[in-house]
């Protein structure tokens, strides 16, 4: 089956689309390690993306003080400059300032790699949106929700965690689908520091087989599953939360 | 050497960077023009209710929507032409003016749904109201949809410019000479660690102090015309 497969891409090859990471074992492999590390860079910044909005929006409904100032001015700063920018800031700049350990051969390595720096710049970026998109979704909640919350004897606190942030959520999906498609197309920025990602080994392998075109369609096609899958998860958990007679599509 | 001969020294390398700034701001202006041109065509054509003009842009809207930057970057860069001939004519086609062809395609994608999205929020009845009054789809559209959609339309479209000025520092990664380009050539040329962390700062604070104001008045006019 397999060598079925690899005779059949040879050919191919020798017919003008030379798709090398299907029959050359070398390539497969570099190509399969790059989609698994933009598989995590996605799972692991959209993780954490999500808690930094969930936190920043939290803060941002119940705290008036200079807690809330902080969160608006991270916002304010992460959205306003460009993710290439901040990841060399922190790749380049902080990272010049961080302790450096030592590998197994005793050479200088740095304690945090580029990978980490990568999944922390992504996470800030997309957290900066997150916050926005949760608090656009805790303001789409009626205020009589929390009133009634309220007048049941729940006190601000126990009323934004139980009623109004289940509410929030349902109404933030649309917008938080469009930060992970954003986030999605955002992970091929880690090239820059050095990540092997999709784009890098995709890049490695053009310059090694001189198949520039067809990698590239292979990566386009890629990327253009991924962000379609990112949709159809979200959907189908939005799907899954429905409550029935509450939300856009109910006539509300 | 201390502190005010660090800021002597960053100083000194400020106007190479703002000269690479400019750069960035030139091609983002360049590709909203050419972007917000086609993406009226495609918006428009997504909205036909035909196949022939519709169906190819919605895919078209799609595939550029969902396609990385950078991977539309790498197109442009590695695939387009050097040079074209124009009837005899030679147009030489630098890095710089290619990745902002690059840059106009995610941004005519984007700007097609602005299009679509603010054409749609008009109440349906209105088309109805037209059609009774016996206006044909055409003039319904260009003369009684469409006027009511531009203030619509300008907020998002501020967004859309603010999100591709922020884009155009990838293009550093293909070898245009930018401002993050010119950043880190500055930084190598002092080879001085001390300078990196103050370096970066100014960058992001250039375009910080370009960026927020954009997203400040866009902000601003999406509420005055919401209450409108």
């Amino acid at each position: 089956m397999i060598t079925d497969i690899q005779t059949f891409f040879r050919e191919l090859a020798a017919s003008g689309i030379n798709l090398t990471i299907f029959y050359d074992a070398f390539d497969f492999d570099r190509f399969v390690t790059g989609l698994g590390n933009t598989l995590l860079l996605i799972l692991a910044s959209a993780i954490f993306s999500i808690v930094i909005g969930a936190a920043g929006a939290a803060i941002l409904t119940l705290s008036k003080g200079p807690a809330a100032a902080v969160v608006r001015g991270y916002v304010a700063l992460f959205r306003n400059t460009p993710l290439l920018v901040q990841m060399y800031f922190f790749y380049f700049a902080v990272g010049s300032i961080m302790p450096v350990g030592q590998n197994d051969i005793g050479l200088p390595q740095p304690l945090i790699g580029s990978f980490t720096w990568a999944v922390i710049s992504l996470s800030l970026y997309s957290g900066a949106f997150n916050v926005e998109t949760f608090r656009a979704g805790v303001g789409a909640v009626h205020s009589s929700y929390e009133e009634a919350a309220l007048a049941l004897g729940y006190n601000r606190r126990q009323a934004f965690f139980s009623v109004i942030v289940p509410l929030a959520l349902r109404f933030s999906f649309a917008s938080l689908a469009n930060n992970l498609v954003d986030l999605t197309k955002a992970t091929t920025v880690a090239y820059a520091v050095g990540v092997a990602e999709l784009l890098y080994v995709s890049n490695q392998i053009w310059s090694d087989s001189l198949n520039t075109i067809e990698m590239m369609n292979v990566m386009l096609v890629i990327y253009l599953i991924l962000t379609g899958a990112v949709v159809f998860i979200i959907n189908r958990v939005e799907a899954a939360m429905r409550l029935p007679g509450f939300g856009l599509g109910d006539g509300q | 050497m201390n502190s005010t001969n660090l800021l002597a020294q960053i100083l000194e390398w400020m106007p190479f960077v703002l000269q690479g700034f400019a750069l960035n701001i030139l091609m983002s202006l360049l590709a909203i023009v050419i972007g917000t041109m086609i993406g009226t065509f495609l918006g428009l054509g997504q909205l036909s209710p035909g196949w022939i003009v519709g169906t190819p842009s919605k895919l078209a809207t799609q595939l550029f929507r969902n396609a990385p930057w950078l991977v539309l970057l790498f197109y442009c860069i590695f695939l387009m032409p050097y040079q074209i001939n124009v009837g005899g004519a030679v147009i030489q086609l630098p890095s710089w003016l290619r990745a902002t062809i690059g840059f106009s395609f995610p941004v005519a994608a984007n700007f097609s749904e602005i299009v679509r999205g603010a054409v749609k929020s008009v109440p349906r009845g209105q088309w109805e109201a037209a059609e009774a009054l016996g206006y044909s789809r055409r003039s319904t559209l260009f003369r009684i949809i469409l006027p009511q959609c531009i203030t619509r339309m300008i907020p998002p479209w501020m967004n859309l410019y603010a999100l591709l000025l922020t884009a155009t520092p990838l293009s550093m990664i293909v070898g245009v000479e930018e401002a993050l380009g010119r950043t880190q050539a500055a930084v190598q040329a002092q080879s001085d660690s001390r300078v990196l962390i103050p370096m970066y700062l100014a960058l992001l604070a250039m375009f910080f102090l370009y960026t927020w104001p954009i997203n400040r008045l866009s902000l601003m006019l999406e509420r005055r015309f919401r209450t409108k």
